[in-house]
C-alpha cells in the first residue's frame, strides 16, 4: 500500500447527499452496505475522479461501516483511484481483441502528443493516459473510455480532435 | 435469414423509450404471466431447454427449480450483466439499445421464482448504459409494470441497478452477490449454492442478461415453440459478439444450428475476413474458451461440418474443440502473433485474479511472466513443458472457474501453435518488434524450424 | 455417518468436513491446513493445501467427484470414500499448491522468527521439491508498521485472512484487512494505524507462517532454543491459559497453548501475551508436551537425557554464556517424529 496520503477538497454537497440517500434506498434496511459500490462511484465523480483515504472514511461514515470495509472495496475495484489523476483519463483497452487493431499504438500516440508515460499526469493536471483491461467493445475496436462514455473506431485523427475537445472543455464526463 | 428473437425491434426508432416499446407489443408477456401459475412459467423455460447465455450453459429452467421455496426466505433474482469476458459485448448491445425487454424478462422471471427484490448487476464500466436502464426502470416504475400490486394482481416487485467497480471476477455469480454485497468480489465457496444461501443469505438465482431477455418470448409462444428453433439441445437463438479480423464486426442473433462457414462467410453477418487475409485461428466462446487452429475451424476433427452449437463447437474435446461459451467469436488472420495474443489473455487473468486462492493467484502471474519472456525473445525451451505444467496445476484446483479460464487459453495455444513458441524461443531476433508478424506470416518462415532440427 | 478416509473407516456426526473426519482418525491421511481454522468461523478453503479425492460420493450417490475437493469445507456423506495421501493425484495437487506458496515466498528461513514452527516448513518438508523452477523476480511489499506488539512481514504473507477473521471474530474494531487484488493483495490498515486491541494478539498466533510474529520477541532467540512450559495466570479478560516460552529463568515470550494442529486452544488476551514476561506472575504446571514432529521437538527434554560430552568445550576459551548454554543443548543423533504421548 502506498502510503501517501494526498489532499482533497471533500464537499459533500445537498445533491451528493441526496443521490447518495437514493441510493442507500434501494437496499433493504440493515443492508446499506450493499449501496457502497454506486455510492462511491457518486462520490468520486464529484471529487475531481478520485477517493482520498480522508474521503473514504467520509464515506465510511455515512454506510455506518467500518473504514478498512471500504479500504477492502477500493483497493479491489480498478475503477476507484487512490491519488490525483487527470481530469480527463484517457483509458485505453488492451486487451486482445483491441491489441490486434494496434490499441497499443494508439495509446503510445496519445502519451507522445501529451508528452506524459501511461499512468502519468500532465503536469498542467488536465490528462493521464492509462492502459486497461477489456472494456467490452471488442468488436468496436481500438477504442478509448473517457468519463462515463466510450469512444471507438479510433484513429490518430480521432484522437486527436479527443484531445483538442478536452481542452477547450466541450467533452461531458459524465451522464447526470 | 434465421429468426430474430431479441433483435428483431432494435432498428425500430425510439425502441428505447418506454412509449415505442410499449406500441411495439411490449410488457405482453408480464400481461401474460401475471395470470399464470408461477411454477407453470419455470416449466415453459424447462420445456424450452434455454441455456445459460453467461457461459456455463446451464439449462435456465432446470436452475431456477433448485431455488428454495421451502425455508420461507425472501427470495432474489440477479441479473447478471457484468459482461467482461474478452470478445463479449452483446448484453451490453441488447440494454444499451432495448433496455425494457430486460426489464420486462426481469419482472417475468423474478414472478416465477416468487423474488420481489431483483437487480441487475452491471459492470462499473458501462455507466452509460446504467444510467440509461435507470432510466428505463424509472419509466417502468411510473407506468405500473413495477412497484406494489403490479396491475393490481397483488404481486409487489422492486427491481434496482447496482454498477460493480471494475473487476472481472464479479461475473462469478458467487462473487457477483458478495459485490453486490458491498464487499469485495472474492468467490464463495460452494456448497451452499446461491440457490439455498445467496444475495444475504437467502435464495437467490443469478441469470446472463441474455438468458433473462429470452424468457419474454418463452412465455409468449411456449417453451415448446422456443425448443423448435436451433438444433438438438442447443435450442434457440444466440447472440454472437464477433471481433477481430473480420469485414463485419458486431453483434449477430443467430439460430443455433448454423455452420461455422457460412456465419464467418456469408454477408450477413462476419462477411470474410478483413483484406482476404488467410484464417489463422478462432475463439468461438470468449478469452476463455480454447483457440481452435485453422484445419479444425470449419470442419471437427472427424472431417463433419462445424455448427454453431454447444455440442458441436466442444466436439473433440479440449483436444480438437473448443466450447460456446459466452459467444464471444473472436477471429484471428496470420499477422496475430498466437504467443503475444495468450501473453495478452494471461496478463488479463493475471489484472482479474482476486487473490484468494493460491493456485490462481500465484499461477497466472508466472504464466504471465513466463509468456512475457517467451514474446520478448527470452524464453528457453524448457518454458514450454512449464507452461504446460503450471497450467495443468492450476486448472481444477481453484475455488472458482477463473483459474480454469486462465488455464485453458494456454494450453490450447500450446497444444495447437507449439511451434510458434518454438520460434519465439530459438529466433529471439526475429520477434524483437511486436508486430512481427505483420509483415512476415508465421507461415512464411515456419520452414526455418524444420531446417535447424537436424 | 460413516465414511472411509485412506481405508480407515470412521463414524462421524453429520455436518462434519473431511477435514475432521480425518483429524479424528489422525495420522498421515490427515490433509495439512494452512488456512483453515477450527476456531475460526467462515475460514478455509482459500490455501487448496488440503485437497482431496472423493472417489465414492456417498451411499445414495456413488459417483466419485470429478474435482478435488478442498476437505476443509467439503462436508461428509454416508458412505463417502475419500483418498488422501493414497491418491497419486492429491499428491501431486499437494506439491503443486506448495509450489505456488513458495514461489513469491522470501525463503528467509533463518532471520524468521516463526523458523521452527512454522506450517509453511513443514508443509514445503512433506510436500515440497528441492528445485525451483521459478526464475522470475519475486514480488515484494513496503514494510509497514503495526505498533509495538505485532510485527508484519507481507513477503511471507500466504493470504490465509485467518488475520481478518480473528480480528473481525475476536474484536470489535477491526482495522486491519486485505487490500488490493490477486497477487498484489497484502494485509493492511491503509492508514497506518497500530493494531491495539486487547486481543489484537492472538493474529500472531493464528499466522501459519511468519507474516505476523511478535515485536516483543524479535530476533530474541530461535524457538528451538527455548524451553516451553505450560503455565497460567488469574486473568480477568481470558483464560490465563498460556505456554512461557523460557531461556533459563527468562520469558522470551507468552503464547497461547496450542494444540498438535498448531491451532490454539482457548485465545488469550494481549495483557497475558505481552505484559507478563516475570516468572512471578505465573504458575507454573510443567513442561509443555509435544504430540507432532516438529523441528522444536528435536529439542525436546521430557525424555530422559543422555548426557553430552563435547568434545570441543576445551577448546572454548571465551566464548559467552549463552553460547555455551546453546551449544550445550541436547544433541539428538536421529530425527525421532513418532510421536510423544
Amino acid at each position: 500500500m502506498e502510503k501517501t496520503n494526498y489532499k482533497q477538497d471533500i464537499n459533500f454537497t445537498p445533491e451528493l447527499m441526496a443521490r447518495i440517500n437514493e441510493l442507500i434506498s434501494h437496499y433493504p434496511e440493515g443492508k446499506q452496505k450493499s449501496a457502497l459500490l454506486p455510492v462511491l462511484h457518486e462520490v468520486q465523480d464529484a471529487h475531481d475522479n478520485w477517493l482520498s483515504l480522508e474521503l473514504q472514511t467520509k464515506v465510511a461514515e455515512i454506510l455506518n461501516i467500518k473504514p478498512i470495509e471500504v479500504f477492502e472495496v477500493t483497493t479491489f475495484y480498478t475503477m476507484f483511484n487512490q491519488k490525483p489523476i487527470g481530469k480527463y483519463m484517457l483509458e485505453f483497452c488492451v486487451t486482445s481483441c483491441c491489441a490486434i487493431n494496434k490499441a497499443e499504438n494508439m495509446m503510445e500516440y496519445a502519451c507522445e502528443k501529451l508528452n506524459v508515460k501511461p499512468g502519468q499526469v500532465t503536469s498542467d493536471g488536465m490528462f493521464s493516459v492509462v492502459g486497461v483491461q477489456c472494456l467490452g467493445a471488442c468488436g468496436y475496436a481500438p477504442m478509448l473510455q473517457l468519463g462515463d462514455f466510450y469512444h471507438e473506431h479510433l484513429t490518430k485523427e480521432k484522437i486527436d480532435s479527443l484531445i483538442e475537445d478536452c481542452r477547450v472543455g466541450k467533452i461531458i464526463l459524465h451522464d447526470k | 435469414m434465421g429468426r430474430k428473437i431479441l433483435l428483431d425491434k432494435i432498428n425500430i426508432p425510439g425502441i428505447k423509450t418506454y412509449e415505442v416499446y410499449r406500441r411495439n407489443g411490449g410488457y405482453a408477456s408480464v400481461e401474460k404471466a401475471l395470470k399464470m401459475d408461477p411454477d407453470a412459467i419455470t416449466e415453459e423455460v424447462k420445456t424450452s431447454g434455454l441455456r445459460g447465455r453467461g457461459g456455463a450453459g446451464f439449462p435456465v429452467g432446470l436452475k431456477w427449480s433448485f431455488i428454495d421455496k421451502k425455508s420461507g426466505n425472501p427470495r432474489h433474482l440477479v441479473c447478471n450483466a457484468d459482461e467482461s469476458e474478452p470478445g463479449t459485448f452483446k448484453d451490453r448491445y441488447l440494454m444499451e439499445y432495448i433496455p425494457h425487454l430486460l426489464i420486462e424478462g426481469m419482472i417475468v422471471s423474478s414472478f416465477a421464482l416468487g423474488a420481489n427484490l431483483s437487480y441487475i448487476y452491471i459492470r462499473g464500466e458501462y455507466m452509460w448504459v446504467f444510467k440509461t436502464l435507470e432510466r428505463a426502470i424509472k419509466e417502468a416504475y411510473a407506468a405500473g409494470w413495477l412497484g406494489k400490486n403490479i396491475k393490481g394482481t397483488g404481486y409487489d416487485l422492486d427491481l434496482h441497478v447496482h454498477c460493480g467497480g471494475g473487476a472481472y471476477i464479479c461475473g462469478e455469480e458467487t462473487a457477483l452477490i458478495e459485490s453486490l454485497e458491498g464487499k469485495r468480489g472474492n468467490p464463495r465457496i460452494k456448497p451452499p449454492f446461491p440457490a439455498v444461501k445467496g444475495l444475504w443469505q437467502n435464495p437467490t438465482v443469478v441469470n446472463n442478461v441474455e438468458s433473462i431477455a429470452s424468457v419474454p418470448w418463452i412465455v409468449l409462444n411456449s417453451g415448446e415453440e422456443y425448443s423448435k428453433i436451433g438444433l438438438g439441445r442447443s435450442t434457440g437463438t444466440k447472440l454472437f459478439s464477433v471481433s477481430g479480423h473480420v469485414k463485419k464486426p458486431g453483434v449477430y442473433e443467430i439460430e443455433m444450428g448454423m455452420t461455422v462457414e457460412e456465419f464467418m462467410n456469408s454477408d450477413e453477418y462476419c462477411g470474410g475476413m478483413i483484406d482476404d487475409r488467410p484464417l489463422k485461428g478462432l475463439i468461438p466462446g470468449g478469452s476463455s474458451v480454447p483457440i481452435l487452429p485453422q484445419h479444425l475451424i470449419f470442419k471437427t476433427a472427424n472431417g463433419e461440418d462445424r455448427l454453431m452449437t454447444y455440442e458441436s463447437l466442444a466436439d473433440g474435446g479440449f483436444a480438437t474443440g473448443s466450447s460456446l461459451g459466452s459467444g464471444g467469436f473472436i477471429v484471428y488472420n496470420d499477422t496475430a502473433c498466437i504467443v503475444r495474443n495468450t501473453w495478452n489473455f494471461s496478463r488479463f487473468y493475471h489484472h482479474e485474479s482476486c487473490g484468494q486462492c493460491s493456485p490462481c493467484r500465484e499461477g497466472t502471474g508466472w504464466m504471465e511472466k513466463v509468456l512475457w519472456r517467451i514474446e520478448n525473445g527470452e524464453g528457453r525451451i524448457e518454458d514450454i513443458d512449464l507452461l504446460w505444467d503450471i497450467q495443468s496445476k492450476i486448472e481444477g484446483n481453484t475455488i472458482c472457474p477463473l483459474g480454469d479460464a486462465a488455464a485453458w487459453p494456454v494450453a490450447a495455444a500450446i497444444r495447437h501453435f507449439r511451434d510458434e513458441f518454438e520460434y519465439h524461443i530459438r529466433f529471439p531476433e526475429r520477434i524483437k518488434n511486436r508486430d512481427h508478424f505483420t509483415n512476415e506470416p508465421f507461415e512464411k518462415v515456419k520452414h526455418l524450424l524444420q531446417k535447424q532440427s537436424i | 455417518m460413516k465414511v472411509t478416509i485412506d481405508g480407515q473407516e470412521i463414524d462421524v456426526e453429520p455436518g462434519t468436513t473431511i477435514l475432521q473426519a480425518a483429524r479424528l482418525i489422525g495420522g498421515e491421511s490427515v490433509p495439512p491446513a494452512m488456512c483453515y481454522y477450527s476456531k475460526l468461523k467462515g475460514s478455509g478453503g482459500k490455501c487448496r493445501c488440503c485437497l482431496v479425492e472423493v472417489s465414492k460420493g456417498s451411499e445414495a450417490d456413488p459417483r466419485p467427484m470429478p474435482k478435488l475437493m478442498a476437505s476443509c469445507v467439503t462436508g461428509v456423506m454416508d458412505g463417502m470414500e475419500v483418498k488422501s495421501i493414497s491418491s497419486p493425484r492429491v499428491t501431486e495437487a499437494r506439491k503443486s499448491v506448495t509450489e505456488f506458496l513458495l514461489m513469491n515466498h522470501p525463503l528467509d528461513c533463518p532471520v524468521c522468527d516463526q523458523a521452527g514452527e512454522c506450517d509453511l516448513q513443514n508443509l514445503s518438508y512433506n510436500h515440497g521439491k528441492e528445485l525451483t523452477r521459478f526464475h522470475e523476480e519475486k514480488r515484494t511489499f513496503e514494510p509497514e508498521d503495526l505498533g509495538n506488539n505485532i510485527q508484519l512481514h507481507m513477503n511471507r504473507c500466504i493470504l490465509c485472512y485467518r488475520c481478518v477473521y480473528t480480528a473481525e471474530q475476536l474484536t470489535d474494531g477491526r482495522v486491519h484487512g486485505v487490500v488490493g487484488r490477486g497477487d498484489h493483495a497484502q494485509i493492511s490498515t491503509c492508514v497506518s494505524a497500530a493494531i491495539e486491541n486487547e486481543y489484537s494478539g492472538n493474529m500472531i498466533d493464528v499466522c501459519p507462517v511468519g507474516a505476523l510474529t511478535d515485536k516483543t520477541f524479535r530476533f530474541k532467540s530461535r524457538v528451538w532454543f527455548n524451553k516451553p512450559f505450560t503455565a497460567h495466570r488469574n486473568c480477568d479478560k481470558c483464560c490465563g491459559k498460556t505456554t512461557l516460552w523460557m531461556f533459563g529463568n527468562e520469558i522470551q515470550r507468552v503464547t497461547a497453548r496450542k494444540d498438535e494442529y498448531h491451532e490454539v486452544e482457548e485465545f488469550i488476551c494481549n495483557e497475558c501475551r505481552f505484559d507478563h514476561k516475570d516468572v512471578k506472575d505465573w504458575v507454573i504446571e510443567g513442561p509443555r508436551k509435544f504430540e507432532k514432529f516438529s523441528v522444536i521437538n528435536q529439542n525436546n527434554y521430557t525424555r530422559k537425557l543422555e548426557p553430552v560430552q563435547i568434545h570441543t568445550e576445551k577448546q572454548i576459551l571465551k566464548g559467552r554464556e549463552q553460547d555455551r548454554k546453546k551449544i550445550s543443548m541436547v544433541d539428538v543423533p536421529v530425527i525421532d517424529n513418532t510421536p510423544k504421548s
